[in-house]
């Protein structure tokens, strides 16, 4: 049954293939969201079936086949549903069949419907075969199989040039991480000798010492996989070109699920992670200074996508630095909340943009609150949800991170992490009273064909909408069995429900070491990270709630623009690795391939060539000559022999 | 008799008549007359053959020359017919025009 999970997408991949346009436009819509409803009812109830084992033995694991076997060596096609990645298998079917639906209305006039749907399915099965992996092998086929459906999809519009140079910077940026990754999967074989989770897992504490130089150097290539695929830094500068790509794919792979899978495969490994100080240390780091850098990247963005995708960036680093500070548990419930609000802004710009006919700057909209009220309602919610006002999914997620950064005793961290929460706050209302507050800045042709989308697109949003409301209530501290309540940490269902994956103790890798806050403790740093978000929404609304101009640019331009050129990273990259590899390349090509490769196979013809022109004198076809050259070769033995 | 004819003599005439066919061979345009010098040349090879019979007292040689000349009837009977299809296809045979030999 779990081996279903993702084999049901890649069979309505297969008959979208077989069948091609005979399905018509109906047919694929109902095949392609058909097959991933099926995938989220069949994960849904093997989920339930998990919950009803005793917790330490909540683990499903499906054989499929042997893929290869050499000596002890053996690599099995398998899956394993345990409570990780039950918590990302749920999220990408259900999200994903979401976004599926939404598609069908969004893509509805585009020419190649089905192609989307059938990079769209495929996409489904990559991510499921990398969630439900049993080892890194699988794992490791299902994260390429993103990357690829990633590419495909970002260049899906593959017409305009922009769009195919961003899904060549993804992939090649991509595939940076992917080294890194396979570097850390190789090592962990070499000293393990396997590639099963469990076992490699089970003899890790046994052949490493902590903190010695090969875990570390295992998990730190590890984690240079991990931030290509979830776009931190030094590798994110993809992301945000990746918005290239039509909005549902950015609200899917690009906000929700794919990106996400870096942060799955720390906490997958968090074994070997606490096992390296110096790795988690840099995880955190990584993290949040991702989160904060992003957040103020996104500030000075016009493009209502790329505010968005920084957004994403920046919530990523607080899953990575949630994982640094050993709160694996509070990084997955991030993931999972970030995907229901992130999903859901993501396909309520896009709802924006289907409404103004592709318009997608900013400055060019505004006052659309009464004109497209569903999206404005569930806009709304997303950005309270993502800025951390209670009871808003956001708010339990970030709030559990950072308090586990305060109690782990990352103080800068947990700065850092405060400093991107009232940024968060500030540039999603931003965004906010941009898009739908103030006065209509429509061009004319767009203010024409203004239109709620259909219904088909918003419900969707509706059902996101209530999840970004409800959603963070599995963190919610519980009573069990009569215990009293005396704090709000360790006690959460998703955290109890993790518990089997991250260890006994609730918060994760942070109880192994940090006491649980105190009560007030506890209270005083919601109240801090509430007032926060308060504080950047207030800022907001004071400086765009009725403007009409850019208020940070005109009081501080060059900030500005600093921002709005985004550090000139891409620069920077651009001269410090694109040009000189570029150079280099061309050395290669121009000099060694075109002289000395190509020079030797030519040179060898140009021999032959010559040797044979001497020689073909010599074949006149006439018989005499023939006889001329075998009477003098006789003549010259025979002289030979009586010379000597 | 000619007892005392000396065995250099004898083969001194057979080397003159096979340079005759060689040059024969190498001069002549007529594929007739090319046959004819290769004949020539066989037939200095029999001389050679006769005279060192002779010369060693052994039979040997003179056997040898029979196969010689077997040979060389067979030879003639394939040649000729080469050369009278051949003439059949060009409609000549001299082999300064023929050169199917050349790829």
């Amino acid at each position: 049954m779990l081996a279903l999970i993702p084999a049901l997408p890649l069979a309505a991949v297969a008959v979208n293939l077989i069948l091609g346009d005979r399905l018509g436009r109906r047919g694929t819509a109902f095949l392609a969201c058909g097959a991933v409803f099926a995938s989220f009812v069949l994960a849904a109830l093997s989920v339930i079936h998990l919950a009803s084992l005793p917790p330490g033995a909540r683990t499903m694991v499906a054989d499929v086949y042997t893929w290869m076997r050499v000596g002890d060596f053996k690599v099995d096609v398998a899956f394993l549903l345990d409570p990780l990645s039950s918590v990302m298998v749920l999220v990408v079917t259900g999200v994903g069949f979401l976004i599926h639906l939404y598609s069908v209305g969004y893509m509805a006039h585009d020419a190649s419907f089905r192609r989307f749907f059938l990079y769209l399915n495929l996409f489904m099965f990559a991510m499921l075969t990398l969630v439900l992996a049993k080892n890194f092998l699988v794992m490791f086929v299902g994260w390429e199989g993103v990357g690829l459906c990633s590419y495909l999809l970002i260049g899906f519009w593959m017409d305009r040039p922009s769009a195919a140079r961003a899904g060549m910077k993804a992939f090649v940026v991509n595939r940076i991480g992917d080294f890194g990754f396979l570097l850390g999967m190789l090592t962990l074989f070499a000293w393990t000798g396997s590639l099963d989770y469990e076992r490699v897992f089970a003899a890790a504490p046994i052949v490493f010492h902590p903190g010695t130089l090969a875990i570390t150097f295992a998990t730190l290539a590890l984690l240079l996989g991990a931030t290509g695929k979830s776009a931190q830094i030094p590798l994110y500068t993809w992301l945000p070109d990746a918005m290239e790509g039509p909005t549902p794919v950015s609200a899917l792979i690009h906000a929700a699920t794919m990106v996400t899978a870096g942060v799955y495969m720390v906490a997958r490994c968090h074994i070997l992670f606490t096992m390296a100080p110096f790795s988690l240390e840099t995880v955190a780091v990584i993290g949040a200074a991702t989160a904060l850098f992003a957040a103020t990247i996104g500030v000075a963005q016009n493009d209502i996508k790329r505010v968005l995708a920084y957004s994403t960036v920046s919530q990523l680093g607080y899953m990575f630095f949630a994982c640094g500070v050993g709160a694996f548990g509070a990084g997955i419930f991030h993931l999972m909340t970030h995907a229901f609000f992130k999903a859901l802004l993501f396909l309520g710009a896009g709802s924006v943009i289907h409404a103004l006919s592709g318009e997608q700057d900013m400055r060019k909209m505004g006052g659309l609150a009464s004109r497209l009220p569903w999206t404005h309602g569930v806009m709304l919610v997303a950005c309270v949800a993502i800025a951390g006002i209670p009871p808003f999914a956001g708010f339990f997620s970030k709030d559990e991170i950072l308090s586990a950064a305060f109690a782990s005793g990352h103080y800068g961290v947990w700065v850092a992490g405060l400093l991107g929460a009232v940024l968060t706050a500030f540039y999603m209302f931003r965004l906010y009273f941009l898009t739908f507050r103030g006065s209509s800045r429509l061009t004319h042709e767009a203010e024409h064909h203004l239109h709620e989308s259909p219904a088909v697109m918003v419900a969707p949003l509706v059902v996101l909408a209530a999840l970004s409301v409800v959603g963070g209530f599995v963190g919610l501290p519980f009573q069990e069995g009569g215990r009293r309540l005396t704090t709000l940490e360790g006690g959460a269902a998703l955290e109890r429900w993790l518990a089997p994956v991250f260890g006994e103790g609730g918060a994760a890798g942070a109880s192994h070491a940090v006491p649980h806050l105190s009560f007030t403790t506890e209270w005083a740093l919601i109240a801090v990270s509430v007032a926060a978000a308060a504080f950047g929404i207030a800022m907001a609304s004071r400086a765009y709630a009725k403007a009409a101009g850019e208020p940070i640019a005109e009081k501080a331009p060059r900030l500005y623009g600093l921002l709005e050129h985004k550090y000139w990273i891409d620069e920077l990259y651009d001269t410090i690795a694109v040009r000189p590899i570029r150079a280099l390349g061309d050395v290669l090509w121009r000099f060694w391939d075109e002289k000395i490769v190509d020079g030797t196979v030519n040179g060898v013809a140009y021999v032959v060539e010559w040797a044979s022109a001497v020689l073909r004198v010599f074949q006149t076809g006439f018989v005499g000559t023939y006889a001329l050259f075998l009477t003098l070769g006789v003549a010259a033995l025979i002289a030979h022999y009586l010379v000597r | 008799m000619m007892h005392d004819i000396p065995l250099a003599w004898m083969l001194a005439l057979s080397a003159t008549v096979f340079v005759i066919g060689v040059v024969g061979v190498l001069v002549r345009r007529n594929a007739l007359v090319i046959f004819m010098s290769i004949e020539l040349m066989l037939n200095a090879g029999n001389l050679a053959f006769v005279a060192f019979s002779r010369a060693l007292g052994s039979l040997d040689g003179q056997v040898f020359v029979f196969f010689v000349m077997t040979v060389a009837a067979a030879e003639v009977a394939v040649g000729l017919a080469i050369i009278v299809n051949v003439f059949r296809l060009k409609e000549t045979i001299y082999v300064d025009e023929i050169n199917l030999l050349k790829g």
